[in-house]
């Protein structure tokens, strides 16, 4: 009903009734504006780099938990997988005459096959997941609780838990590349990456048999299921490209940070279900876009800088972030509730 | 002083689109089995739960002892004495007998003289004596949910026994239970009477309804018929008093001519020994085979094995003589069988989908450019075709489905499946819930379907649909076919004698 309302509406009125309905993203750019005008440097190029970069990255794990919220599934394992993602990269893209080599006896290695590697691992941890998941029946909640432990581990275990560095400058400078000039406006090549997957994601998501199922399935599994969609299939597939996305995301963290340790990516998860909240993804299923999670995932990153010029002490940060997600999920169930 | 124990006075129930009760009446004395009858829908179930105040009545009085009261919740209905084993049963499978039992009212005492904790010693002592009084032989420490359905049954009526009620309501409580469980049923219901209890019993077995009840009170449509003394009556004239009405002409001229059989079914068994078994059936092409029966008959189960849903261990299926494998739903889509489940809202729309995508999900393939992207004009072709051809009443195809009607929402998911050009249509409970209008509309696509050489099951629980839309009629009875009749020569008596068929 209200997608006929606002269809032979004007402009304005649609853009009031998004807004309406998104309050959380309305106040946050409200007040990144107070902010921008009220304390220098906020509107920068150095910043909107800074913001992008960050963006973008938290952004390709958003869209792999984007199709395990949307079946009304979860993905705890999220966080952890980058981190191995992170970590295996950087321990195969070590360069050969760095003192602090972790695994000696390996011969320095072409970027591009690492990547690959690391997509493969990805893939299959996510595999593990959609297979439990689907198969066993496992509530998807419990079954990523424990894989992300396991990764956890695993990582641990392979690093020692020491942190990775002495990349292959090759590799950083591609990933940290950039368009345009030193001082000035520039692009970091991080935004294409996202772009680019965004509209990939975007395509699935709306035009082929695997998106218009996902849907279903968060709609209705029983439905979905008797109106012959392979469910146990589809979660399978959402879960693979999930641990994907993260291993993508993993690879590009190392290069940004320079450097890796067991420890990167924690609470990402957390923070990629709350932006995917915050941007629309429905807790109850069936609903979610790309250009939403779009959204979250900005005005979470948003927040954070916001936070950051305000000299807000830093541990504030946390207490300020669970705020909102809380209170963006009360206003999305509300808005399901008033339905009724 | 009343004769009667409770008395419910001029009830009349309605909800939206319905009028499930008016002027329903019902007595009941003490030491007395009152049967309570009716074909489905007839109100008996709704009544029942106005007296236990699970429904509020929008009209109507109460009378316990000749004293109007008011019950406006079951908590009020059991402190005045009235107990209801329900129809569904809702027991809690990993607590213990015991606590089933004794559930919210658990016996309490003070440890260490103040701190108030469940009194489990006298639970299990007060179990173990109400299951001896009702000649059950537990533990009331197992496990609920090691119990068969039949023993939580009994476990149930012990519970409603407990509460010391001076009214007890059984629905339906032999649909589980096997003969020598009815045999200490009886017993129970029997003692029962000799303390002064008050029963109302409703049952669809006739058999039972003339050996253990004393009075007989009949509804149809939600009215009250009439009460009369149990041994005034039998079997063919209870049928002649629950079914004697005269069918309006609320359906559409068939034009549809069979032909020859398209679907066969031989000896359909399910994988649970209570449930269908032995089923043989066939459908001709642009034949409707209405399939009826009374609640529990195990029709939907039936369709929903032969569509994958359920499973089953022994029984074949063919298609043009060809034999169909089929373990889940998508066997059945590829082979031409579609499926109207009979919850709309739990297996047939996808809520807060829109129209487009719940009419395409099971067709998404049909409309792919280079075998990969979905061409949106495709299906909103689809859409337009749908609306047209079926009066689909949507402001958009972007629309929600849930913001439908209910008549809509059937619409859109006939016209899923018909996306798909099936040659077989199994459609269960097709008009449930859908207004008086929107059901006329469904019949004409039915038998226009129908025309166009399709092969349809009907389910339906409404007598009328069942002999106005039908050309022959499957009847079943406790998981078997009981017969099939000819459309012309059915009768609804014929079609309840049939449908009550018991072993």
């Amino acid at each position: 009903m209200t997608a006929a309302k606002i269809e032979n509406k004007s402009f304005f009125s649609r853009f009031v009734a998004t807004a309406k309905s998104n309050p959380i993203v309305v106040l946050l750019v409200a007040v990144s504006f107070v902010v921008g005008f009220t304390v220098p440097n906020f509107f920068s190029w150095g910043n909107l780099g800074n913001l992008i970069s960050n963006t973008a990255i938290r952004f390709l794990i958003a869209l792999g938990v984007s199709g395990c919220l949307i079946t009304k599934g979860t993905d705890l394992s999220a966080g952890r997988q980058v981190g191995l993602a992170a970590c295996i990269a950087g321990v195969l893209i070590q360069r050969g005459d760095y003192t602090g080599r972790l695994f000696k006896g390996i011969p320095e290695m072409n970027m591009w096959v690492v990547f690959l590697i690391v997509l493969a691992v990805g893939a299959l941890i996510g595999c593990i997941n959609g297979l439990i998941i689907s198969r066993l029946k496992v509530p998807p909640f419990i079954t990523t609780l424990g894989t992300q432990t396991i990764v956890y581990g695993i990582c641990l275990v392979f690093t020692d838990a020491q942190p990775i560095g002495g990349f292959q400058s090759v590799y950083t400078r591609l990933i940290t590349g950039r368009i345009g000039s030193v001082s000035g406006f520039y692009l970091p090549y991080l935004l294409f990456v996202a772009v680019v997957f965004g509209l990939l994601f975007w395509f699935i998501y709306n035009k082929t048999c695997h998106g218009k199922y996902m849907y279903a399935i968060g709609g209705n599994e029983v439905a979905a299921e008797v109106s012959g969609v392979n469910t146990k299939n589809t979660l399978l597939r959402i879960y693979i490209i999930a641990g994907v996305m993260y291993a993508i995301a993993g690879y590009l963290l190392a290069a940004k940070s320079g450097g890796a340790s067991a420890s990167m990516g924690m609470g990402y998860e957390l923070e990629a279900i709350a932006g995917c909240t915050i941007g629309g993804v429905s807790t109850t299923g069936g609903i979610g876009t790309v250009p939403g999670v779009l959204v979250g995932v900005l005005v979470f990153e948003l927040l954070k800088i916001v936070l950051q010029f305000l000299g807000v002490n830093p541990y504030y940060n946390y207490v300020v972030q669970g705020l909102v997600i809380v209170v963006a999920v009360a206003l999305d169930i509300r808005k399901y509730i008033a339905k009724k | 002083m009343s004769e009667y124990l409770l008395e419910m006075k001029n009830v009349s129930k309605a909800f939206p689109g319905v009028q499930a009760l008016s002027n329903a009446q019902l007595q009941l004395k003490p030491g007395h089995v009152h049967a309570l009858m009716g074909e489905n829908g007839a109100g008996k179930s709704t009544l029942m739960k106005c007296m236990f105040g699970i429904y509020k009545m929008d009209k109507g009085q109460i009378l316990i002892d000749g004293q109007p009261v008011t019950i406006k919740d079951p908590m009020e209905a059991l402190s005045k004495g009235i107990a209801m084993v329900h129809q569904e049963l809702q027991p809690i499978p990993a607590r213990t007998i015991g606590e089933n039992i004794f559930l919210g009212r658990y016996p309490m005492k003070k440890l260490l003289g103040f701190i108030p904790v469940v009194d489990h010693e006298k639970m299990y002592d007060d179990t173990a004596k109400l299951l001896k009084k009702v000649k059950l032989r537990f533990n009331p420490r197992q496990m609920e949910g090691t119990l068969s359905i039949s023993q939580m049954q009994l476990v149930e009526i012990a519970k409603a026994v407990s509460a010391n009620c001076r009214v007890l309501i059984l629905d339906e409580p032999t649909s589980s239970l096997t003969q020598n469980e009815v045999e200490s049923l009886f017993n129970i219901i029997n003692d029962l009477k000799n303390e002064g209890v008050a029963i109302v019993y409703i049952s669809h077995k006739m058999d039972e309804i003339l050996r253990i009840s004393d009075e007989v009170t009949i509804m149809r449509d939600g009215q009250y018929i009439g009460t009369w003394e149990a041994k005034d009556l039998t079997t063919t004239s209870i049928i002649t008093k629950m079914v004697g009405r005269e069918l309006k002409n609320l359906y559409p001229v068939r034009e549809n001519v069979p032909g020859e059989v398209v679907f066969e079914v031989k000896d359909f068994t399910s994988i649970n020994p209570k449930s269908f078994r032995h089923v043989s059936f066939n459908v001709r092409k642009g034949e409707i085979l209405g399939i009826g029966g009374l609640v529990g008959a195990q029709r939907t189960e039936l369709m929903e094995g032969l569509f994958g849903i359920r499973s089953h261990t022994k029984g074949k299926i063919f298609l043009h003589g060809k034999e169909l494998k089929i373990t889940r739903p998508k066997d059945a889509i590829d082979h031409g069988v579609a499926m109207l489940t009979e919850s709309r809202r739990t297996s047939g729309i996808m809520g807060v989908l829109s129209v487009a995508d719940n009419i395409s999900i099971s067709s998404l393939k049909k409309y792919l450019d280079y075998n990969i992207s979905i061409n949106s004009k495709k299906v909103e072709n689809l859409v337009q075709e749908n609306v047209k051809k079926m009066n689909i009443k949507t402001p958009s195809s972007k629309t929600a489905i849930q913001s439908l009607s209910g008549g809509n929402q059937q619409k859109v998911i006939i016209g899923r499946w018909l996306a798909n050009d099936p040659e077989v249509l199994i459609l269960d409970e097709p008009t449930r819930g859908i207004d008086v209008g929107a059901k006329y509309e469904i019949y004409c696509i039915i038998a226009e379907l129908a025309k166009q050489g399709k092969s349809i099951l009907m389910i339906t629980s409404e007598m009328g649909e069942l002999l106005g839309m039908s050309d022959r009629i499957m009847v079943m009875c406790d998981g078997k076919c009981t017969g099939i009749i000819d459309g012309k020569d059915a009768t609804q008596e014929k079609v309840m004698a049939l449908a009550t068929q018991f072993d």
